[in-house]
């Protein structure tokens, strides 16, 4: 619990900090999703009320782009890069058996919580085409076979 | 200051740091510490050095030997052989793919740097741009100097419009003229912008430049700054741009520190400061006025132009944006003149440009060359040519909003005007090279559901003019392609081009307009013989066994929905009807007794 306070704590500093600057919205809402790991309407209406500002501005900015996220991610965030030099090196199948791995859908998250699946743009590694990237973890020069020993990986540790 | 024999340059760029690179800093520290060479050997972790091909890429100096894709495990024996004993490491040190014999590679000898000019890459690879002073030591700092010590702003803008820049973002829009417009705007504040949301598929220059050389961007806006008389600037770089953003927030730091930023600085009584504002995954974003919306902490929806950001932009002040390729030009084209740099290029097309050669192609990386380069040396000389012995199909330039450039026009020179001209455009710089086996209408589809993703939603056409595109893409793609549809694709493209709001919607059907001239004949095996010619789209494809078949089972085994069927050592049989045209049959044989057709 002291844990969860600490966060709203946090999020009445960001809020402060921020107050006063133009174009405030976009930073508390970076900062407000590194801290709790999306932006649920509950920080969405917090934000609303300390900037000073409708929380119909705020909803339509957090849905506006898609790095924010309205429901908490998995454990593991799996991205497979679908940029053009990966597609032309066959990323689509790569995405399609980890999706089949894990039985969900790009954007959604495993029962379990522990994995998340998305088609992300362009990493710029494009060297490595095709790309997947599990949290910080960079896997290069894939091809469809090598997914299921690497999600394996993850699921033992 | 303490002189050292040796440096060891490892790249820090953003595809090397993927492959390891942090690792091999650490280790080659630890090892040279531990060989008593720490006063002797300097290790820097520099920007990009162009080949990510090859990387994670160590480049040893005063030698200049260039070492390609080091293992942490290699690391003792470059230490202990080559900075120890001074022998080269042979094995390691890269080789061309055509090279017969060993070859000494260093930067200047390497087919894929020979033909490079590197302008806006200058430093990249070459300093470490987490510290100033090796900024400050490749005249960084000096064009601004000159001009707030020496130049009227009124002059700063001439020599930018005789330099003939033109935008390196894709528009290609002249330079010095955005800056004369932005500076004839009378108001008590103005803003200078850099657009960083690269997000073009496949284009990571502006990424390599700010992790490479985050001074020369800063010292560029605070120039600009001074041409057109504003005194805040803003850098709108993309969240995905991690490195990238830490770099830069640190350049700007050492800036303030050393008096580059903020009040009165050269004693010119000139202020100027700069801030970073992330984006959050919007590719509508990098449209100017939608980038200024984002900015401004809203929906980054484009507005109608007029009026141009010129004359009011952020928060509705007069704001100048360029891209950070563009800025990272302006200091050099301040130190060496206009003169200089129009002599570089095509009359019309002044100085380089970068590109990022991506794709079925040997040598993927960041190439800088001369406007008017042919684009055959981009893809043979410098790109090395095709891998796996296939044939060249096509090159994609401009991303989204460009179009794929057939065999027959490899021999166009690149510029601005000559891509237009073949219906593609410059765009930011991204060249993704296909070869025979990438279906074309799939490419088109492909672009089209980026566009759909990527659509505001705020003017009609591009809403629901491309979702409509999308949706006959798909169709053709899957086999229920009908007469009449590349007709009709063509009508809702002509449409969508000349009533969208803004570059984003006014662009996204140049993959198919451009798709549809040079290879109209694919679209036509698609929809009339429901055939896909590159054997690519699987809704199209047929799988057969040949006699080649040894009845081994392996491919009965693998089959998910039994479609196979056969007795052992006897030839099998794939029932079509079953056939979900997955392909993990072929993949299993290892007779090549299957093939799709």
């Amino acid at each position: 619990m002291s844990n969860h306070n600490e966060k709203y704590e946090k999020l009445a500093e960001v809020i402060k900090a921020h107050k006063e600057q133009k174009g405030a919205l976009m930073p508390v809402l970076q900062e407000a999703q590194n801290i709790f790991g999306c932006v649920s309407e509950d920080v969405q209406k917090i934000i609303a009320e300390g900037l000073g500002v409708t929380l119909s501005e705020v909803y339509g900015v957090a849905t506006f782009y898609s790095q924010f996220s309205l429901q908490p991610k998995g454990q593991y965030v799996a991205g497979v890069c679908l940029g053009t030099a990966c597609y032309v090196k066959n990323s689509q199948k790569v995405l399609d058996k980890l999706c089949s791995e894990l039985g969900i859908q790009p954007g959604q998250t495993t029962a379990d919580g522990l994995f998340t699946v998305q088609a992300t743009r362009c990493l710029g590694a494009c060297g490595l085409a095709p790309v997947m990237m599990i949290n910080d973890d960079v896997y290069g020069r894939l091809t469809e076979a090598e997914v299921p020993a690497i999600i394996a990986k993850y699921k033992a540790s | 200051m303490d002189l050292f024999r040796a440096h060891v340059l490892v790249c820090g760029g953003t595809g090397c740091t993927s492959s390891g690179s942090a690792e091999l800093i650490a280790r080659f520290e630890e090892q040279i510490a531990k060989n008593g060479l720490d006063k002797e050997v300097k290790v820097i972790r520099t920007g990009c050095f162009g080949l990510c091909e090859a990387g994670p890429v160590v480049i040893v100096y005063p030698e200049g030997t260039f070492y390609s894709r080091i293992r942490v495990e290699d690391v003792d024996e470059i230490v202990s052989e080559h900075l120890l004993k001074g022998r080269t490491v042979q094995h390691l040190v890269y080789k061309e793919k055509a090279a017969e014999e060993e070859q000494h590679a260093t930067l200047e000898n390497i087919d894929f740097y020979r033909p490079q000019m590197r302008l806006a890459l200058r430093n990249c690879g070459v300093i470490d741009p987490e510290n100033i002073d090796e900024y400050i030591a490749f005249d960084g700092y000096k064009a601004l100097a000159k001009v707030l010590t020496e130049w009227k702003p009124e002059d700063v803008i001439k020599e930018m419009i005789d330099s003939g820049l033109r935008g390196r973002g894709g528009g290609g829009f002249p330079t010095g003229k955005k800056w004369q417009f932005a500076a004839a705007s009378k108001a008590d504040q103005k803003y200078i912008i850099c657009n960083a949301d690269e997000g073009d598929p496949g284009a990571f220059m502006d990424r390599s430049i700010l992790e490479g050389d985050p001074h020369s961007v800063i010292e560029a806006m605070a120039i600009g700054g001074y041409a057109i008389g504003a005194t805040e600037g803003y850098v709108y770089v993309r969240a995905e741009y991690p490195i990238a953003v830490k770099r830069l927030q640190l350049a700007i730091d050492q800036a303030r520190e050393y008096g580059l930023l903020g009040k009165n600085i050269f004693g010119s009584g000139f202020d100027f400061d700069m801030y970073i504002r992330l984006g959050a995954g919007a590719f509508v974003c990098g449209e100017e006025t939608a980038l200024m919306r984002s900015i401004e902490g809203g929906r980054g929806e484009p507005t109608p132009k007029p009026p141009f950001p010129a004359v009011r932009g952020l928060f509705d002040k007069p704001s100048n944006i360029n891209n950070v390729e563009t800025y990272a030009n302006i200091p050099l084209i301040i130190n060496k003149g206009a003169d200089w740099f129009k002599s570089i290029g095509t009359p019309g097309n002044s100085g380089t440009k970068v590109f990022a050669l991506g794709g079925k192609i040997n040598n993927t990386g960041l190439v800088e060359v001369p406007m008017g380069t042919p684009l055959r040396d981009v893809i043979y000389k410098i790109g090395g040519g095709i891998p796996n012995g296939k044939a060249f199909k096509a090159v994609q330039t401009g991303g989204p909003s460009g179009g794929c450039i057939p065999a027959e026009h490899l021999d166009i020179a690149i510029d601005y005007d000559s891509l237009t001209s073949i219906g593609s455009m410059m765009g930011s710089g991204g060249m993704i090279v296909m070869d025979e086996d990438n279906c074309m209408v799939d490419i088109a589809r492909f672009f089209l559901d980026f566009t759909v993703d990527e659509s505001c939603g705020k003017c009609t056409p591009c809403r629901i003019g491309t979702k409509r595109m999308l949706e006959i893409l798909e169709r053709i793609t899957e086999g229920k392609g009908e007469e009449g549809d590349i007709e009709k694709l063509e009508a809702l493209a002509n449409n969508i081009k000349s009533t969208a709001l803004c570059g984003l919607g006014q662009t996204a059907p140049n993959p198919v307009l451009s798709t549809l001239k040079y290879f109209r004949s694919e679209y036509e095996a698609h929809i009339k013989e429901k055939r896909c010619p590159a054997h690519h789209c699987q809704k199209l494809l047929n799988y057969e066994i040949t006699d080649k078949c040894r009845g081994c089972t392996a491919c009965a085994r693998v089959c998910p929905v039994n479609a196979i069927t056969g007795s052992v050592k006897e030839m099998h049989h794939i029932d079509t009807t079953k056939c979900i045209k997955c392909g993990s049959c072929m993949e299993k044989c290892r007779f090549g007794a299957i093939v799709k057709n």
